[in-house]
Order: C-alpha cells, then sequence, then structure tokens
C-alpha cells in the first residue's frame, strides 16, 4: 500500500515544470487548490481542467504514474460521493426503500469527485517534479516571512527534509523487527481487534526504541559536523527565480483571475 | 606539531533515577593523557567500555572533561567561542553509516558541514567535487545515500567531514558495522587521505588487522592508554594482550606460538610476506637434514 | 545421518511480473544434515538472508520448496508457527527486537507464543538464558540497560527459550568487540557440541567458519557456488576471490609456501593446523 503513494515520489525527467524554483510549485499549487474551493459552475471547472491537462502536458511525467496516486484516496473519493450522493436534499431523481437519489445530490457529489481528484492530481504534479530536498528549500524561504512572528521555519524545514531520509529506514526496519517477531512465534494476523492491537507492542517498543536511538545518534553526529541552527548557514543550492519563474506567476494571476470571472 | 594533546582528562558516565538523584557513576577516562603527532595515522584499540569512543567525543567537543584539558591544534575544546572551529579542525565519523547521513542526495550531505559554517556557494562546489573525489565516490553524487552499500556510505561521511577542511579526522568504529570489503574500502580511503593529503587520522578499532599499517597503536582500558608502541612493538606483547581480551592479528599469534614451542622467529611478525621471509630458511634447512 | 533440513530447487523473485524482476536466489538445493555445523558465506546481498528466512517459513518461495524432516513446510496444511519454533532464526542485531521490561520476560515471549503457560514459559526461559551464558544479576534489568554483547544474549535467548533443533544466526557477532565476539562462538559452539542443536552460521569470517562448521555453503548473486567441507572450499581461494570473499588469512600462507616449493598442507585454517603443520615440517619427520 505503502508503495501506491505517489505524492511524496519524484519522477526524474526534463521539463519546464521541474526546472521551475519550487516556491512558484508550492505557489502554484495553493492557486490551483484554491481556485477548486472558489469555482461552482461548470465552467470553472471546464477551465480547471485544461490548466491541469497543459501542467501535465508540460511536466513530461506520464499520466498513467499520476494517477497511480489515486488509488489511495479510492476509499475516501466513494465514502464521500456516497455520502453526497444520499444525504443532500432536494428533487428525488428515484428511490429505493429509505435511500433517495437527488439531482442536486448528483451534480453536488460529482463536483467533489472531480475536486478531490483534482486536488490530489494537482498536488501529485508538484511533488512528482520537485525533489523532496528541493521542496523544503522552498518551504524554507517561502515561508521565510514567518520567522517572523517567531515560527522556526529552517527547524522545520530541516525536520521535513530528515524525516524523508529516514522514513524508507524506519519502513525496512519495521519488517525486519516484524519477522524476527514472528520467528518468536508472533502472529499479526489472526485474532480480534484487541488482540492484534496487543500483538503490535513487540513490533512498536523496538521501532520506537530504535527511532530515538537513531534521532540521538543523527543529532550527535550534525552537531559534529557544526551544525547550530539555521543563523549563519549558507547554502550549497540557493534558490534563485528566472524569467521562467515569472511567467509562470503571470500565468497563475491568469488563471486565478478566469476562475473568479467564472465563479 | 602535536595535533591533540590531552592532558590529565578525567570522564564519568552519570546515570540518574527519575528524581534526578544519582544512581550509578561510571568513569569512562581516568588520568588519560595522550599527545597525537601531526600528519600521523594512529589507531586506538580496546574493547567495549574502555573508553576509546569517550575519548573521541572529547576531541570533537561533542563532550566536555571532569577534569583536564584536551587541546586540537592548539585550540582549548571547553573554550565556546572556539567550538565551531575545532569541530571543524578535527572532524568525526561515527560507527552507524546510516546515523550521519543527513540529506536526500550524496553531493548535498558532503555540502552539509561547509553550509553549516558559512562557507560561500561557489567554494561549497568546489569543496564538495574535492571531497568526492578524494573518497572515490564522484560517480555517486546523485545517488540516494539509501541505495549505496555501508562502506560506501562511510565514505560519503568522510567527504562529508573533509568538505570542512580539516586537518584530523577522527573515525569512531566506522567498520564495526560492515562486511570485509566495507572494511577494506574505508581503511584505504583512510591511509589516502593521510598519506595524499597530510590529514591525522585517528582510528577507532577493534579490529586488529585494521592497525597493522598504523604509524602507531594506542591500548585503552579502564580508561587509560595502557600500551602504545609501534605496530610492531604492541603486537610483539601478545600475553598482554590476550589479557586485556584482545586478539592479535593471525599471523602475529601463528609466529608467537611457534616461538613458544622453540622455533627462533623474531617478535611482533605482522605479515605473511615478513613470516615467510623467517620461516623459509628454517624449513629449507631442516629438508636437507632429512636427506 | 539424516537430512533434517531439505532445501530443493528454491527460487525466489523479487517484485515478479514487473520490469524490476531479479533473483533473490536461484534454483537452490542442498541437505542439512541433522547435528552438523554448517557455514554460509556469501557478500553483501548474495542472498544469504532471503534463503534463511525461507528455511522457517517466514519468505514464501516463487518455486521449489523446503523439507524439514521429510515434510514439505509450504504445503496448506503445514503449521509454520509450529516449525518456527523447531527452526530458530535469530536476526543479525538480534537485539533490537527486544521490546519488554524484563530480561526474563521478553525470553518468555516465545514459549508464551507457543501456548505455554506462564510458569513453563519461565522454566524454559531460565534454562535458555543459562544456555545463552547469561548472568542470573541480569534476568530482573531492563534489556535496554544491558551492554551490546549481554543484549544480545538476551536476544539468543530469546530464540533458544523455543527449545530448536535448528538454530539459525545471521551474523551473530555483527558490531561486537573481540572478547564479544569469542564469547558468543563460545557459546554457539556449545550449544553444539552439548546439546547437538544443529547450527546454521551465517558470518563474513572465514576464520570463523574454519574453526567451527563442518559444512560449508557459499553463496554468489544468488546461486550456491560451493557445497562442501569447508578445507575443500578453501582450496579454491582464487574463484572465492573472483565473488568478493576469501580463503582464511592463513590459507594464504600455506600458498605462499607451497609456491616456495615447501611441502606443506594447503588445506590449512587455523592457528593450530598451521602451527601443528609448522612443527611437523621443521622437525623434518
Amino acid at each position: 500500500m505503502l508503495r501506491d503513494i505517489t505524492i511524496g515520489q519524484y519522477y526524474p525527467v526534463e521539463s519546464c515544470i521541474h526546472s521551475l524554483d519550487p516556491r512558484t510549485k508550492l505557489t502554484g499549487t495553493m492557486v490551483f487548490l484554491l481556485s477548486l474551493f472558489i469555482t461552482k459552475s461548470v465552467a470553472g471547472y471546464v477551465i480547471a481542467t485544461i490548466f491541469l491537462a497543459v501542467m501535465i502536458r508540460l511536466s513530461h511525467v506520464p499520466f498513467k504514474f499520476i494517477t497511480k496516486g489515486l488509488k489511495a484516496i479510492v476509499f475516501l473519493l466513494i465514502l464521500s460521493v456516497s455520502f453526497n450522493l444520499f444525504l443532500t436534499d432536494g428533487t428525488p431523481i428515484f428511490k429505493i426503500g429509505f435511500l433517495k437519489i437527488t439531482w442536486e445530490g448528483l451534480v453536488l457529489s460529482a463536483f467533489m469527485a472531480v475536486r478531490l481528484i483534482y486536488l490530489v492530481i494537482g498536488s501529485s504534479v508538484m511533488t512528482l517534479t520537485t525533489t523532496p530536498n528541493q521542496l523544503t528549500d522552498g518551504i524554507e524561504k517561502g515561508l521565510a516571512v514567518f520567522n517572523k512572528i517567531g515560527v522556526p521555519v529552517h527547524e522545520i524545514a530541516m525536520m521535513m527534509s530528515i524525516a524523508l531520509r529516514f522514513i524508507p529506514i524506519l519502513v525496512e526496519e519495521t519488517d525486519k523487527i516484524m519477522k524476527a517477531q514472528m520467528a518468536r512465534g508472533a502472529d499479526f494476523e489472526t485474532g480480534g481487534l484487541i488482540q492484534k492491537a496487543k500483538a503490535m507492542i513487540p513490533l512498536l517498543v523496538p521501532l520506537f526504541i530504535s527511532a530515538f536511538r537513531r534521532a540521538s545518534d543523527l543529532a550527535m553526529a550534525m552537531e559534529a559536523r557544526c551544525y547550530h541552527g539555521g543563523e549563519g548557514r549558507t547554502k550549497m543550492k540557493p534558490l534563485r527565480y528566472t524569467a521562467l519563474d515569472k511567467k509562470a506567476y503571470i500565468i497563475m494571476l491568469i488563471y486565478l483571475s478566469l476562475m473568479f470571472l467564472s465563479r | 606539531m602535536k595535533m591533540i594533546k590531552a592532558a590529565h582528562i578525567f570522564f564519568d558516565y552519570i546515570r540518574r533515577d527519575e528524581n534526578d538523584n544519582i544512581e550509578e557513576v561510571n568513569e569512562a577516562l581516568s588520568d588519560l593523557n595522550l599527545e597525537i603527532e601531526k600528519g600521523s595515522f594512529v589507531c586506538i584499540l580496546g574493547h567495549n567500555g574502555s573508553g576509546k569512543s569517550t575519548f573521541a567525543k572529547l576531541i570533537n567537543g561533542l563532550q566536555c572533561p571532569k577534569d583536564g584539558t584536551i587541546l586540537v591544534g592548539g585550540m582549548d575544546t571547553q573554550d565556546e567561542s572556539k567550538l565551531l572551529k575545532v569541530r571543524e579542525t578535527a572532524g568525526m565519523v561515527f560507527q552507524n553509516p546510516d546515523n550521519q547521513i543527513i540529506a536526500n542526495v550524496v553531493e548535498e550531505d558532503v555540502g552539509f558541514g561547509p553550509e553549516n559554517i558559512g562557507v560561500p556557494t561557489d567554494e561549497i562546489w568546489k569543496r564538495v567535487d574535492a571531497s568526492l573525489k578524494a573518497v572515490g565516490m564522484q560517480a555517486y553524487r546523485l545517488k540516494s545515500p539509501n541505495r549505496l552499500s555501508g562502506g560506501q556510505k562511510q565514505r560519503v561521511a568522510i567527504a562529508g567531514v573533509m568538505a570542512m577542511k580539516p586537518e584530523c579526522i577522527i573515525l569512531d568504529e566506522p567498520t564495526a558495522m560492515l562486511d570485509p570489503n566495507g572494511r577494506k574500502e574505508v581503511l584505504k580511503t583512510a591511509h589516502e587521505l593521510n598519506k595524499r593529503e597530510g590529514i591525522t587520522i585517528v582510528h577507532i578499532t577493534h579490529y586488529m588487522e585494521e592497525a597493522v599499517e598504523a604509524d602507531r597503536i594506542i591500548v585503552m582500558d579502564k580508561g587509560r592508554a595502557v600500551m602504545d608502541g609501534t605496530p610492531r612493538e604492541i603486537f610483539s606483547r601478545v600475553d598482554e594482550l590476550k589479557a586485556l581480551k584482545l586478539c592479535v592479528p593471525q599471523i602475529t599469534e601463528l609466529s608467537y606460538e611457534l616461538k613458544k614451542a622453540g622455533v627462533n622467529l623474531p617478535e611482533g611478525i605482522l605479515t605473511r610476506e615478513e613470516f615467510v621471509a623467517h620461516i623459509l630458511p628454517m624449513m629449507k634447512e631442516a629438508a636437507r637434514k632429512r636427506q | 545421518m539424516a537430512a533434517i533440513i531439505k532445501v530443493d530447487n528454491l527460487t525466489h523473485i523479487y517484485q515478479a511480473g514487473t520490469v524490476m524482476q531479479s533473483y533473490a536466489i536461484k534454483d537452490i538445493s542442498f541437505e542439512i544434515e541433522e547435528g552438523s555445523f554448517v557455514g554460509l558465506i556469501g557478500h553483501t546481498g548474495s542472498g544469504k538472508s532471503t534463503l534463511i528466512q525461507h528455511l522457517n517459513g517466514l519468505i514464501k518461495p516463487s518455486s521449489g520448496t523446503v523439507f524439514f524432516k521429510g515434510e514439505d513446510i509450504f504445503a496448506e496444511s503445514y503449521s509454520l508457527k509450529q516449525l518456527r519454533s523447531r527452526v530458530g532464526l535469530v536476526f543479525q542485531y538480534p537485539e533490537y527486537q527486544l521490546f519488554e521490561e524484563d530480561v526474563i520476560r521478553d525470553v518468555m515471549y516465545g514459549p508464551k507464543n507457543m501456548g505455554f503457560s506462564d510458569e513453563e514459559a519461565r522454566e524454559k526461559a531460565i534454562e535458555a538464558l543459562k544456555l545463552a551464558g547469561m548472568n542470573e544479576v541480569f534476568y530482573e534489568r531492563s534489556p535496554f540497560e544491558l551492554s551490546g554483547g549481554q543484549k544480545r544474549r538476551a536476544a539468543i535467548a530469546g530464540v533458544l527459550s523455543m527449545e530448536p533443533e535448528v538454530l539459525i544466526l545471521d551474523e551473530p557477532t555483527a558490531g561486537l568487540d573481540p572478547k564479544g565476539r569469542d564469547e558468543i562462538l563460545d557459546t554457539i559452539d556449545k550449544l553444539h557440541r552439548e546439546k547437538g542443536i544443529t547450527i546454521v552460521l551465517v558470518s563474513h569470517s572465514m576464520d570463523d567458519i574454519a574453526k567451527y562448521a563442518d559444512k560449508l555453503l557459499v553463496l554468489d548473486k544468488g546461486e550456491l557456488k560451493y557445497n562442501d567441507v569447508p578445507k575443500a572450499v578453501f582450496r579454491e581461494y582464487k574463484e572465492l576471490e573472483k565473488i568478493g570473499l576469501s580463503a582464511p588469512q592463513l590459507t594464504y600462507l600455506a600458498a605462499d609456501l607451497i609456491k616456495q616449493g615447501v611441502d606443506i598442507d594447503p588445506e590449512i585454517g587455523t592457528v593450530e593446523e598451521a602451527k601443528n603443520e609448522i612443527l611437523r615440517l621443521l622437525k623434518g619427520e
């Protein structure tokens, strides 16, 4: 299941989307997500569809690869669609027992589904074209203004970057501990909910201990390499806006105005 | 010139209970006195709990001694204002290859140290290039550390230290978790940096074979340096090493056993070549007598 | 002697059916005799870990199978849970699996999973801790307060408490200092000699294999390269080097001396053997 999540995965090809500054892509994604929530008309969704299709085209990431990310939200999708479909009041189309489907419900759930799908695809386009490091750099620099009100932006970005590095290691470790306990006769599959939860203790305790040990090792290694917070740090790969980013911002502005007009 | 000067070092590990009361005090270092020459390759041997890793952390200023002083390149490690400079001068590589790589791309990890000490961007790139080249990892610069072998990860960690342009590198059991090939890789890299770039190497290990090529061996036990000398001197004292629960390279042990059985061999034979050179004439002699 | 474990044309493919498909182990067959001490060697990524996890059914093969005492362990009706108590597997760095408040309770985990009562489990745990050479003062201590070597003993006891007939250990000495290394290997040797437990020792050290094993399996890129007595394998040291391994250090000494025209046994592997052989030559017998 973990393999199905495309959010957070990077697809290494060259494209103009890939070479955009991560801050631009972050803003772009925000703008796109925002636009999905302000529009309620069919025209608005048509514009959003065209915009998204163009972006995917430009990104050179195969469409199939992007839609893989949708697998992870199928359950959520079905749930929210059925809620809207069956629980919206209005003109009934047909009725089976206590279940009724209304015209309003149909429209609402369709919009809902499209919105959810676009949300995932939109954010996937960003993560697939941006390395996790660029992303954290983008967040660090893009949110630097919040530093002034006491938000530890550098530390948050550093934490994200470290988390990204250690997730695969911890996933592997989980698998190893699980097998080691199975070799001692543990059973993670059968039994009721409580039994299953109890069976997790021999897995979770070692995992937490290992994570803490790694964290303390890493903290020491970072200190040994002169890490002392964000102050006075230089960057190996500093972020710089290019002409391409300017164009992207103009396109975003046009898109957002169009969406407003079609509201 | 002395790279590291440690005088009368004491260090305790204190274990406290929930209420912060002292439960147990373990003396890790007790009146340790050591000097390490600039440009030398020194091996520190000792079993777990002998204080060797504690000493490494003190050199890097990760911990402060209870008593005594350590000078790194003339700087006191307890002087707060010099701390970053101390760490820049004496870089450190740790045991677990996974738990010391910070970035998700090899080259960015190598750049981490220089970023921290405020090196300008252009200069960082130059240093990263040079450091990756020095450890022979240029081909992997854009790879994720998770895809590397243990030996390669340790070489990246060494490159990360090299990028800070240190005068000295402390390797704290960098080979303990590696397979034989990884061990060889890391050791070879350390020797190359010592010879080519003149970097002082303090290599902490419990693999005796790794100490054979060092300039000097220091054996630690119970927080003190109990033996100090060239590999030949140290490895000729097989009984003492065994008493300290350390083993000697097999070829040395064989020579020692043969000597005990009355064969006339010199003390502290370290290599196969040496052994063959000494034993061959004796064997030929014996063969002649037989005929 | 009867084969306690029989591996029959075992193949395991990673990500089968995709473009990424690769062989972890490929068409491996061998037998492990009851009461033997088998060494398993191969460099990182050779498929050692995958292979041993098949032996107690933690991984299912893509094709082929494993027999334990003549029974197919991957057959539908076979109880893998029971098998795991009979074929004990100690993972690499096993101390990372410790989780209980004190050592003895952690060691009781296996027997309790097997359905034994607290009392029976405690008895088995004490027996196992003794076998693993654990000092009684540590039984009630938290496993996390122990030293590296002691933690490892506790973890090994955690598998021994299920009273396995076969004990598989994946690099049990990794990361330990020489003292810890010798102690663990001596413990394993004792289990083999005194308790008659069949041992499969995965190791990187040919010197250790030379000292303890009576059979040696060599894996390379998922294939079984050698399956013979250790000495016969060491004689092939040039071939071993080609696959990134090497023979024991003293085998090379013998080879050097042979090159110089000395009529020495080419199969020496340990200090003891080398000493006796050289003394024999010097005395001119």
